[in-house]
């Protein structure tokens, strides 16, 4: 096989002459290379984005919780300040504080508008906490709290947290099965190409044997072709992917995933990882459609 | 060289050739004569390993050829050179680097003069870069015993390879396959021409095989 792929690369002028040009064939396995690998593109920058998307989730939610107060009017500041007091005497809590009033407006002005009561409303108070590395004990503050500030509950969001991983990790997951699902049928496509090529070179096949070439010879010929004709599909398909994702819009400042699709840093490196590796399935699919073909038709 | 022991070959459920058991020198003028159906290209198909006898054993320089791997089929054929009637070629090469194959497949080079000297003893020095179909039956079946040469075979098998010429053309073919015997080749050539027969014993000392009721016989005394 090392001797092959040497080969490959180092080409052979006679043994690449000796298969005449084909025609539907090579249109069909480059831009049958250059599509898929188009696709594949985007499906990478999908795959991508839902990790970044997944980290970003992970790295915003993780490490804090939020206590919610809720009490009648008159408690609700003890029982503020009790759970304070306590939070500074947790093992694992690095910083606690009561969201102020104009904190708690912009979190509900998207629902209530810019000129909510919020004095005038029964609203829970809001607190925000921050665990060290080694993390709190979730079960055991729930019990303090309940003993010492029965309004509060809390809240460490493992139950948002949750379906958001799971369903950026599907995102993931669908992103790389895409990528399988392009490679499959791209090989299927080239083994289909090289097959068709095999039986229309029949005569060619026939010749060569008679003069006493060896089925690596012959198999030679069409898997270079194939091989090189898979590549510069690949990176024409590569390349147009680009391009493409590089005129999506970019992030905005939420983040949201629709703009976030794209790559970053040295996630462009991926792309150009793909003709090396379309060129890589056409040389096996080639190959082993050629000794194949070439052992039917003895 | 080549080398047959009860050999029996059976297709489509008849048996096409029995119990033949033959054995060719080196150096030797061979004929093989039948009807056409009697099983001359099989017989022939059999010397260079494009078929396996169904029975038997069927020697190539002295290897069986059931023993033979695909790799050493392919460097056995590099030692014989063939013949056919519909001699094929790859149609989008011109004659010179079609004759060149059999070198081209073993990676071996040729020297330019060497190729004209081939090309200008068959003939044809003057169609070096005609395509194939450009070619007259003639000038195909001199490019192919040109091709078949130019490896320097021990063996040349030629299936019927006047079939498609005239009178003066297959005189010119025979010559060529004269002068290669004196050269040493061992020449196995089916044909079913028998005034071919009688002009090529006026010039060299060929045996005549004959295919009857699917066997093997000698025959000469009465050509």
């Amino acid at each position: 096989m090392s001797g092959a792929i040497r080969t490959l690369l180092q080409g052979d002028r006679h043994a690449d002459r000796v298969v005449p040009p084909s025609g539907h064939t090579a249109w069909l396995t480059t831009f049958t290379a250059g599509a898929m690998t188009f696709l594949a593109v985007f499906a990478l920058a999908l795959s991508l984005a839902a990790g970044r998307m997944a980290d970003r989730w992970s790295d915003a939610l993780a490490r804090t919780a939020t206590i919610r107060i809720s009490a009648p009017a008159e408690q609700m500041e003890m029982q503020t300040r009790a759970v304070l007091d306590l939070l500074a005497t947790t093992p694992g809590v690095a910083e606690a504080r009561a969201l102020s009033d104009q904190e708690q407006r912009v979190l509900l002005e998207p629902w209530f508008g810019p000129d909510l009561p919020v004095d005038a409303l029964p609203i829970p108070r809001l607190i925000d906490l921050r665990e060290t590395g080694d993390g709190y004990d979730a079960e055991g503050l729930r019990q303090r709290l309940a003993a010492e500030a029965p309004g509060a509950v809390l809240d460490d969001h493992t139950r948002w947290r949750r379906p958001l991983a799971i369903a950026a990790g599907r995102l993931r997951l669908l992103g790389i099965a895409s990528i399988l699902l392009i490679g499959g049928t791209m090989t299927a496509m080239i083994t289909l190409a090289a097959n068709a090529a095999l039986a229309a070179n029949a005569q060619v096949i026939r010749v060569l044997r008679l003069v006493g070439a060896r089925d690596a010879y012959i198999a030679r010929a069409f898997v270079r072709r194939f091989t090189l004709r898979a590549f510069s599909g690949a990176a024409a398909g590569a390349l147009a992917g680009m391009i493409g994702v590089a005129l999506l819009p970019s992030t905005d400042a939420a983040g949201g995933f629709l703009t976030g699709l794209g790559f970053t840093g040295r996630g462009w490196l991926w792309p150009l990882a793909l003709p090396p590796l379309a060129a890589t399935v056409a040389f096996l699919a080639t190959r082993t459609a050629a000794f194949k073909k070439l052992r039917e038709l003895t | 060289m080549i080398s047959f022991e009860n050999v029996a070959y059976s297709y489509g459920g008849g048996e096409l050739l029995s119990d033949m058991s033959l054995r060719l020198a080196p150096g030797s003028f061979h004929f093989l004569t039948g009807p056409s159906g009697a099983g001359k290209s099989t017989f022939l198909k059999l010397c260079y390993a494009e078929l396996l006898p169904t029975t038997g054993h069927v020697t190539l320089f002295d290897r069986e050829v059931r023993s033979l791997d695909r790799d050493e089929v392919a460097q056995m054929r590099r030692r014989i050179g063939v013949v056919h009637q519909d001699c094929q070629f790859l149609d989008h090469l011109p004659l010179a680097a079609n004759v060149t194959l059999p070198l081209t497949v073993s990676q071996r080079e040729v020297a330019g003069e060497d190729l004209s000297d081939l090309l200008a003893w068959v003939g044809l020095r003057h169609l070096a870069d005609a395509l194939p179909p450009s070619l007259s039956g003639g000038e195909r079946q001199r490019a192919a015993l040109a091709r078949a040469v130019i490896v320097g075979p021990e063996i040349i098998l030629a299936d019927e390879p006047t079939g498609n010429l005239d009178w003066e053309m297959s005189l010119r073919l025979l010559t060529l396959l004269v002068e290669l015997n004196r050269m040493g080749k061992t020449i196995v050539v089916a044909t079913h021409d028998l005034n071919l027969i009688r002009q090529a014993k006026s010039q060299v000392a060929a045996r005549v095989l004959r295919i009857r009721n699917r066997r093997l016989q000698l025959a000469g005394a009465d050509l």
